[in-house]
């Protein structure tokens, strides 16, 4: 496997009337060419602004840590995307060697645009294709995902899609660049689970295809066992456990991974009663000390959870939880 | 109808005409809900599944007297006082609403953000009239604050101040402030996290059985409705496709489109064999529905007889009712 996507240290605080918000701490993680990491959390975790970050998309409030650093390995080098400053440079990697599809497509698309101008528009701003050319690639993506009569569809507006045909538009429009790293934010969402099950399919044979990195993020841990590699599991703006889904779904360490999984209603076993974790996620503007996740762990140490935060451990090959259960020496 | 019963459907439509007949080509109507023969038991959990715009909602709201009903007919008995709900109206009506309820699915959008948490639960009480004075009334908002894990400070706040789990603790107790005797509870949770979603599903449970209530519970997510039903509905196109007691649907699903939906939901196993029943193509318009099995369209066992005769709703075994030509012949 070839690396994709090193990040280390991104750290992301929002400049806002009440102060400076933290809504990505220290997150570090690698991707591989071919490689779907899965990121989930609950809302307010920092999973979309995390993967915004990897575009520099995110609003102009946001100022990122100078020790940030994202790196995008693409076949004629590197690019370090923090040093990138004007929009002509990050249209390399925007919509170029980084595609992203959003939750809801309706909101995606512009609604007095045709879907074929849209793909259109979007291959010759990025590659060198005649209007000729362009459109029949695009006609030739809406094919592969699976729209039939794609000529017609083609010249069709967004609101004229099903829901299910609008987010294989919106997968076939960010595949047609080729991109080297897809973005999938909740893509299967406001989908129902037959045509879920219809997307994650499509969305696996193309991965095997194209060779492409996936940055998908969810908060459906069935979703994540079914098409991803990796998972990294972040509460509030921080990672909190990573490694391979198997080990992290089989043998979760962190309490929060082990909660989340315990709330999740599954039908293996109907009897078994549901388990919230307890509390609520607190407010960014009040995090607390120490462990980011000690106000509602079940396996709270302590003054050493509420005072240090917890380095990371690994406990398996790839599979590593911050979290002071884990590390040696730490006052039981 | 049966002492057992709270609410007995029979042959219940609603059509909703969308363009008028004349001059602008023939009448277009929306055949929302067709013929739909339902129990529902006093003290119950009934779940109503199906994918967007199989008419689940609209079952709900035709159930409230909250849609038109065009045909058929639908009485309630709670043990004090019957209702036809065809022919109800004035005072009976207003007697009705305070015995059957709603709570929304989204809790953002169904709480008025200028009105305090006490003005919002007690807003049904005095809308109905059925306090006295503002001390009974407070009394009873505190009472069903209480239920709802709510305390007194936070009836002084403003919706705005609370989080997604606590917004929906409040529109429950709003829902029965009004000491309603039937719920219908449409998404309730389906806009929130894992975490909060126990939280809320473990409430919802502990005030039916405490209060002795009958919920519906309209769900596009087969995990929760496992989960939380006694008795669950599928619904295609506006028809009822399968119903029986929880755990023999999910044991034994008999309809090919019930059978499908299970297969499409994630396993939380990584290595689960793939053994989705992939359902082809999306649910038909309702304004358009195929000639015979609603279903036909979509059914990898579709023959001549399911295009052109519709099957009705026939019991299997005990309370198990499934509509379809082959299900005996598709037991494993």
């Amino acid at each position: 496997m070839t690396r994709l996507l090193d990040v280390e240290n991104l750290t992301l605080k929002f400049k806002t009337d009440e102060g400076l918000i933290t809504a990505v701490d220290n997150v570090s993680f690698t991707l591989e060419a071919g490689e779907v990491m899965g990121l989930v959390g609950e809302s307010g975790s920092g999973k979309s602004v995390t993967a915004k970050s990897l575009m520099k998309l995110n609003a102009s409030n946001a100022v990122y840590d100078e020790r940030t650093k994202i790196v995008l390995h693409l076949d004629d080098g590197p690019v370090d995307i923090m040093t990138l400053k004007s929009s002509k440079d990050l249209r390399v990697v925007r919509g170029g060697a980084i595609s992203m599809i959003f939750q809801e497509p309706m909101a995606s698309f512009a609604p007095a645009i045709s879907i074929g101008d849209q793909m259109v528009e979007q291959l010759q701003v990025h590659t060198d294709m005649n209007a000729k050319r362009a459109k029949e690639v695009s006609i030739e993506m809406l094919d592969r995902v699976g729209i039939s009569d794609a000529s017609t569809r083609f010249k069709q507006y967004a609101f004229e899609l099903s829901g299910g045909m609008r987010q294989r538009a919106m997968i076939a429009m960010a595949l047609s660049t080729r991109p080297k790293l897809l973005i999938a934010d909740e893509p299967t969402t406001a989908l129902d689970v037959t045509i879920q099950a219809q997307v994650i399919d499509l969305m696996k044979d193309l991965v095997t295809e194209f060779g492409m990195g996936i940055v998908f993020i969810t908060h459906d841990l069935g979703v994540i066992a079914q098409t991803a590699d990796s998972v990294a599991v972040m509460y509030l703006s921080r990672i909190v456990e990573q490694g391979t889904v198997r080990d992290v779904i089989r043998r979760p360490a962190h309490p929060y991974t082990k909660g989340l999984l315990a709330a999740l209603p599954s039908l293996d076993d109907l009897d078994r009663p549901l388990t919230p974790v307890p509390g609520d996620i607190p407010s960014p503007l009040d995090r607390p000390s120490g462990c980011v996740f000690n106000t509602r762990c079940s396996a709270n140490l302590g003054a050493v959870c509420s005072r240090d935060l917890p380095d990371f451990t690994t406990v398996a090959d790839s599979h590593r939880v911050a979290c002071h259960l884990f590390n040696e020496g730490a006052a039981k | 109808m049966s002492d057992d019963l709270l609410i007995e459907a029979r042959d219940l439509s609603v059509h909703f005409p969308i363009r008028g007949g004349g001059l602008f080509g023939p009448a277009v109507v929306v055949r929302a809900v067709e013929g739909v023969n339902l129990d529902i038991e006093k003290g119950s959990f009934f779940g109503l599944v199906g994918e967007s715009g199989s008419g689940k909602t609209t079952l709900g709201r035709a159930l409230l007297k909250a849609a038109p009903i065009s045909r058929g007919s639908v009485q309630y008995n709670d043990g004090e006082v019957q209702h036809d709900l065809t022919k109800i109206d004035g005072k009976a009506l207003k007697d009705y609403r305070s015995r059957a309820q709603l709570i929304f699915q989204d809790p953002y959008a169904a709480l008025s953000p200028r009105m305090t948490v006490r003005d919002i639960i007690a807003e049904p009480l005095e809308v109905m009239g059925l306090t006295s004075s503002r001390e009974e009334t407070d009394e009873r908002v505190r009472e069903i604050a209480a239920k709802c894990r709510l305390n007194l400070e936070h009836l002084r706040r403003f919706p705005h101040a609370f989080s997604g789990g606590q917004r929906q603790r409040i529109s429950i107790a709003r829902a029965l402030v009004s000491g309603p005797r039937f719920v219908v509870a449409d998404e309730s949770v389906a806009a929130l996290d894992v975490s909060i979603q126990a939280d809320v599903l473990n409430l919802l449970k502990e005030i039916q059985q405490e209060m002795g209530l009958t919920f519906m519970f309209i769900s596009h997510d087969l995990s929760v409705v496992a989960h939380i039903c006694d008795h669950v509905a599928v619904m295609y196109l506006g028809r009822l496709v399968e119903s029986a007691p929880t755990r023999e649907l999910f044991a034994a699903p008999r309809h090919p489109y019930t059978k499908a939906l299970l297969s499409a939901i994630p396993s939380l196993d990584p290595d689960a064999p793939n053994i989705a029943q992939k359902l082809e193509g999306e649910i038909p318009s309702p304004t358009n529905p195929p000639p015979g099995c609603k279903f036909q369209t979509r059914c990898p066992y579709a023959t001549d007889i399911c295009r052109k005769e519709e099957p009705k709703l026939e019991h299997s075994s005990g309370e198990h009712e499934v509509a379809c030509h082959y299900w005996q012949d598709l037991m494993d």
